[in-house]
């Protein structure tokens, strides 16, 4: 237990210590808010869905702990290189520890830079509604934060060197931003679309957060919470698989 | 005295690839023992294996009496290790590469920051202990990496090239530690090394390997007089031959010169 402590602390520090990081992670959600919020703000609310950055902020918040927690993962091949790994992997400590401290460690990180965007949106105009769910938010941004820690870790320990990163940012983080709800709404979509939205599970924790939100639901608390569970539970567990395959 | 490590007809292919090709010796507590050899001549490849980190093939390994392919829990408590490339963390100071060395081997709290503090004095880095590691140099990283090493007093100290890339002072410094630690505390020793000198001067053992197999094992005394050679390094080159090495740049190497690229340099 202190091991999953200690590596999570780890983590933590090298954030805090690296404010270069933190604001130059913030540059891609805030042109996405402002860009998209601002832009489509007056015709989102021609068509009739209201106010769009009460809408957007949530997945822009999604968006920021979906790449600091891919991130996160993949700072397993960073530590290869510099060579921290092999420290780790020497330790008398099961490579499940290692593992899962690395995961919330890096959960935590994308969390905490999740908290700092949730606070530009705040300032954007973004306003919450039903307070009596707010609780929840935390809760949807933890598990997506540990769901793609997961995610991440799983590539992170499967590749070798830093070449396989772009195919990972444009094949798969941007599909999961994109196809998620994270920017706009799956009513009206065409069925293939709708089909692949309902399969992605950022999709349930975009929603989750912005029902914590807005008290409004789409596919309902009970089933977002239940598909982000489950899913955080089976990639925390693939990730520990590939990661404890790690041989130096 | 009894075998700290012992090896036999150990074997590690990667496809065709043969790194290590069927090796056996031992190591005997407490001494400092020599694996010397070229470049890519199995030598970090072996040590990986002894030390739970990499598959052998086939073969049977017992470092203090465990098996690092079953027992990885009780051997990785026995050993502490120097690897050929740093494995600190840059963004960390001295101190707290260490306090997190010493919790994840179970080091309590109040004896492990004595020993911290005591062997980050021991290898002269007591006045810079708070700051980050990447200030660091080369020599005061491997310092602290042998510090670091120590923590947990291991049985075996693994050191792999330990002072590459250093200059003849601190090489000097490092070895003193290491000959007294094996004096003082009977801690057994397995280093590798390419400068024929050291391991002539501190090594009470020595293996070479090339081509991944053993050519040859003994005191460096028998080994050059067997080869009726005036040095061990005469006697490696007698035994290696004069052919030069060509060792293929791996992932890990690309990375490094990639990382190199995108940091614009740096202190690294």
């Amino acid at each position: 237990m202190k091991a999953i402590y200690i590596l999570c602390v780890r983590q933590l520090k090298r954030y805090i210590r690296s404010p270069a990081r933190i604001i130059g992670s913030l540059g891609q959600p805030i042109l996405f808010l402002v860009a998209l919020g601002f832009g489509f703000k007056a015709m989102f609310a021609r068509a009739g869905g209201g106010d769009y950055l009460d809408f957007l902020s949530p997945g822009i918040i999604s968006m920021a702990i979906l790449f600091n927690a891919v991130f996160s993962g993949i700072e397993i091949i960073w530590d290869r290189q510099f060579g921290f790994l092999k420290e780790t992997l020497v330790a008398p400590v099961s490579r499940i520890e290692i593992v899962f401290g690395r995961m919330l460690g890096g959960a935590l990180v994308a969390m905490a830079q999740g908290i700092v965007v949730f606070v530009i949106c705040l300032i954007a105009g973004f306003r919450v509604h039903g307070s009596a769910y707010a609780p929840l938010a935390i809760v949807f941004m933890f598990m997506i934060s540990l769901l793609f820690a997961g995610i991440g870790t799983v590539f992170g320990s499967v590749l070798q060197d830093m070449q396989g990163f772009p195919l990972i940012i444009n094949f798969l983080i941007m599909p999961i931003f994109f196809f998620s709800g994270a920017i706009f709404p799956s009513a009206g979509l065409p069925k293939v679309l709708q089909i692949g939205l309902r399969l992605n599970p950022l999709s349930y924790g975009v929603d989750g957060l912005r029902g914590a939100c807005s008290t409004v639901f789409a596919y309902g608390l009970t089933t977002d919470l239940a598909v982000v569970t489950i899913m955080t539970g089976i990639l925390l567990g693939i990730g520990s698989y590939f990661f404890s395959k790690i041989q130096l | 005295m009894g075998e700290m490590i012992s090896v036999h007809d150990l074997v590690k292919n990667y496809g065709q690839f043969c790194a290590v090709n069927h090796i056996s010796f031992k190591v005997p507590e407490g001494v400092i023992f020599g694996f010397l050899g070229p470049n890519g001549a199995g030598k970090t490849t072996t040590i990986k294996m002894l030390t739970t980190v990499l598959d052998p093939t086939s073969g049977k390994i017992l470092v203090n009496g465990h098996d690092p392919t079953r027992e990885q829990k009780q051997v990785r408590r026995s050993f502490g290790i120097v690897f050929q490339d740093p494995s600190l963390d840059d963004e960390l100071t001295a101190y707290e590469n260490m306090d997190l060395h010493g919790i994840l081997y179970g080091v309590p709290h109040g004896e492990r920051k004595k020993r911290i503090d005591m062997l980050i004095e021991f290898v002269g880095l007591a006045d810079r202990k708070n700051n980050l590691v990447k200030e660091y140099s080369g020599g005061m990283k491997r310092r602290l990496e042998v510090a670091r090493a120590l923590l947990h007093k291991p049985r075996i100290l693994f050191l792999d090239e330990p002072t590459i890339g250093l200059d003849p002072q601190t090489r000097n410094h490092i070895w003193g530690y290491i000959q007294q630690l094996s004096k003082d505390e009977g801690v057994t020793v397995f280093f590798t090394t390419h400068y024929m000198d050291e391991a002539d001067r501190v090594a009470y053992d020595v293996a070479m390997i090339d081509h991944g197999k053993i050519v040859a094992q003994g005191t460096p005394g028998e080994l050059k007089e067997r080869t009726q050679c005036p040095n061990l390094e005469d006697a490696f080159i007698a035994l290696t031959g004069h052919a030069i090495r060509e060792e293929e740049a791996n992932a890990t190497d690309r990375m490094r010169m990639m990382g190199r690229a995108w940091r614009g340099g740096g202190r690294r």
